[in-house]
């Protein structure tokens, strides 16, 4: 069954097609992986679905839903979590004030409760802890729980976005290049955390990623893109045999 | 050092973290309680207006501190406040109804300026601001029927359940009680979601909407908030002055209230105080140096703004965490007292943000 669908998706910027109707299908449970050279549309799709961008065609389905038109605030209430390529973390909070933040789609009391942290506000805050506290418990991060974000090393601040992703409790996992700026170790340590995320956790995730030994390591599917559109799509040894695949990331007539 | 050692999630939530915290705050409440009883009315005088001023200073603050949002237009909410006040209690309304009244009043018209504004960030919104500051001075030197304008308004005396508020002691007290409790509000408020939000939307717009954090929605909040406090703030400025103006409600008002916030600490409510003694005791400061400096310089037109100018530029070269950021490290000097280490407080190289996003 598939939880996410992208039907001709396609952007423009001025004369540019960014993404040229796209059409891809995401299993529950499964990790698709996007490849593709540098300015190949992936990134774009990860912001059309979190919908920083508005799709000039096409439909976005989710769990049943259109969500072509939702506003972007409203995506991770609807279980859609992303990490970015470039980490975007609150780099003036705490680790645990970042993975909070994750929680704020659950967050249901009135401002009038949290001006005066009334009680029921006092047990919100209790409760978005013990879940936050799960996932630091999950990614090993108990030592660096009150380390000013500024002050982590870079290989730290990954596991620390994709925390924060995990704590908005997502259907769907948005990875946008997961391993970019770690070294060897720390990418395979990246890709035993997303197969710990896809078995124990059980969400469903799509990641944009350049580094193909972690797509094979971790990737059920693999879709490659080149100048906006689908060159082929199938399980990690296939689209990596493609000659079509092959030609767009090193050239020549093979 | 004092290591806490930590059981319950509740300890991260409490107002006090330790005994310590406990007792100094303690204390110095217990000082601030004395102080009319010893030092003469000026004192206390100056001492109330440190505290109007900080409670403006906690609420930009708020805004600029913790929203990453620049306001060069407080003092108009600072002027709504104080006209509200005014012309409420002439008109015979009680006392513990116009407070909350000038609160509410600047509160809505945070709201209403927000709406328009909040979408501009940085520079735009700080002219937008700007604008709107020198609009609201000009309805209160225009709205004569209302304001008075320059004959100015004299500012009636309010009661409490019949006790008359009079004086530097009175103003003093009630000043206190209200910036302890627009201090319970900020801690609450930061330590609740919203508070998160706001901190989100200043390190980073696009990572906060996509996690669920509305921007315009919360950018008002965060600008209601802080208006409205500015707003009570603005009710005891006017029994500070008994006497108001138009003109006391300028760009020059706003540019002081955004020297507190940056001289005082970005990001902490400490900094906030700090930045309101300094803003407010150092002209008094100078002015009784004055009188025991060689002539040539103690007559000297402009001493003040140029040693206020001086002071500024060099809180921003060398102590850009503001007073509260070397009273942290002077705290901590003496915490590790021999084992201090210059390199503790400095961050370890920022990592390049490259193609952020629109």
């Amino acid at each position: 069954m598939s939880l996410f669908a992208a039907q001709e998706l396609a952007v423009r910027f001025g004369g540019i097609k960014a993404v040229d109707s796209v059409s891809f299908e995401v299993r529950q449970g499964e990790v698709f992986a996007i490849i593709g050279p540098n300015g190949a549309g992936k990134t774009t799709i990860f912001n059309l679905i979190s919908r920083i961008y508005n799709p000039t065609s096409g439909r976005l389905m989710f769990d049943g839903q259109d969500i072509t038109t939702v506003p972007p605030y409203r995506i991770a209430g609807l279980g859609i979590a992303r990490t970015f390529q470039n980490i975007e973390l609150f780099s003036n909070a705490s680790v645990l004030q970042n993975l909070l933040i994750g929680r704020h789609c659950h967050a249901r009391a009135s401002v009038g409760s949290q001006l005066l942290f009334l009680p029921s506000t006092r047990r919100a805050e209790v409760s978005h802890r013990e879940k936050v506290e799960d996932v630091i418990a999950f990614l090993e991060l108990e030592r660096y729980r009150d380390t000013l974000i500024a002050n982590l090393p870079y290989g730290v601040r990954k596991i620390v976005e994709l925390g924060r992703a995990l704590c908005i409790e997502p259907k769907l996992l948005l990875l946008d290049e997961p391993s970019s700026g770690l070294n060897v170790e720390e990418t395979e340590v990246m890709g035993f955390w997303i197969e710990d995320i896809k078995k124990d956790l059980g969400i469903t995730v799509i990641m944009v990623e350049h580094d193909m030994s972690l797509v094979s390591m971790v990737s059920d599917r693999v879709m490659a893109l080149n100048y906006g559109r689908v060159l082929a799509m199938g399980t990690p040894a296939e689209v990596q045999g493609n000659p079509d695949v092959i030609r767009a990331y090193i050239g020549g007539e093979a | 050092m004092r290591y806490l050692f930590k059981t319950r999630y509740q300890q991260d939530l409490a107002l006090m973290r330790h005994g310590g915290d406990r007792m100094s705050y303690g204390l110095l409440l217990v000082v601030l309680l004395l102080i009319p009883a010893v030092l003469g009315e000026f004192y206390v005088g100056e001492l109330g207006a440190v505290f109007i001023f900080a409670i403006t200073g906690v609420a930009l603050m708020l805004l600029i501190g913790y929203t990453g949002l620049v306001s060069l237009g407080h003092a108009a909410f600072l002027g709504i406040g104080a006209y509200t006040n005014a012309v409420l209690l002439e008109k015979g309304v009680p006392f513990v109804i116009t407070l909350p009244a000038s609160g509410a009043t600047a509160a809505l018209a945070g709201i209403a300026i927000g709406i328009p504004t909040l979408r501009m960030s940085g520079l735009y919104l700080a002219i937008a601001t700007l604008a709107f500051g020198s609009i609201v001075g000009t309805v209160f030197q225009k709205w004569t029927a209302v304001t008075g304008g320059f004959d100015g308004f004299a500012v009636p005396t309010p009661t409490i359940f019949g006790f008359p508020i009079e004086g530097a002691t009175g103003v003093y007290y009630l000043s206190l009680a209200v910036l302890l409790f627009v201090l319970w509000i900020s801690v609450n408020l930061l330590r609740s979601p919203i508070g998160r939000a706001m901190v989100a939307i200043r390190d980073s717009e696009v990572s906060a909407q996509s996690m669920g954090i509305n921007l315009s929605l919360y950018k008002t909040i965060a600008f209601a908030v802080s208006a409205g406090m500015t707003g009570l703030s603005g009710a005891l400025f006017a029994h500070y002055v008994r006497f108001l103006a138009p003109d006391s409600f300028d760009i020059l008002l706003s540019i002081q209230f955004v020297t507190i916030v940056f001289v005082g600490g970005l990001g902490s409510l400490h900094g906030a105080i700090f930045g309101a003694l300094f803003v407010r005791l150092l002209p008094q400061a100078i002015a009784i140096v004055r009188d025991y400096l060689p002539s040539a310089i103690g007559r000297m037109p402009g001493l003040e703004p140029s040693i206020f100018g001086l002071i500024l530029v060099l809180c921003i070269l060398f102590e850009p965490a503001g007073i509260y950021g070397r009273w942290q490290k002077v705290k901590l000097y003496f915490n590790s007292f021999p084992m201090y280490r210059r390199t503790s407080f400095r961050r370890q190289r920022a990592y390049a943000r490259s193609e952020r996003l629109r």
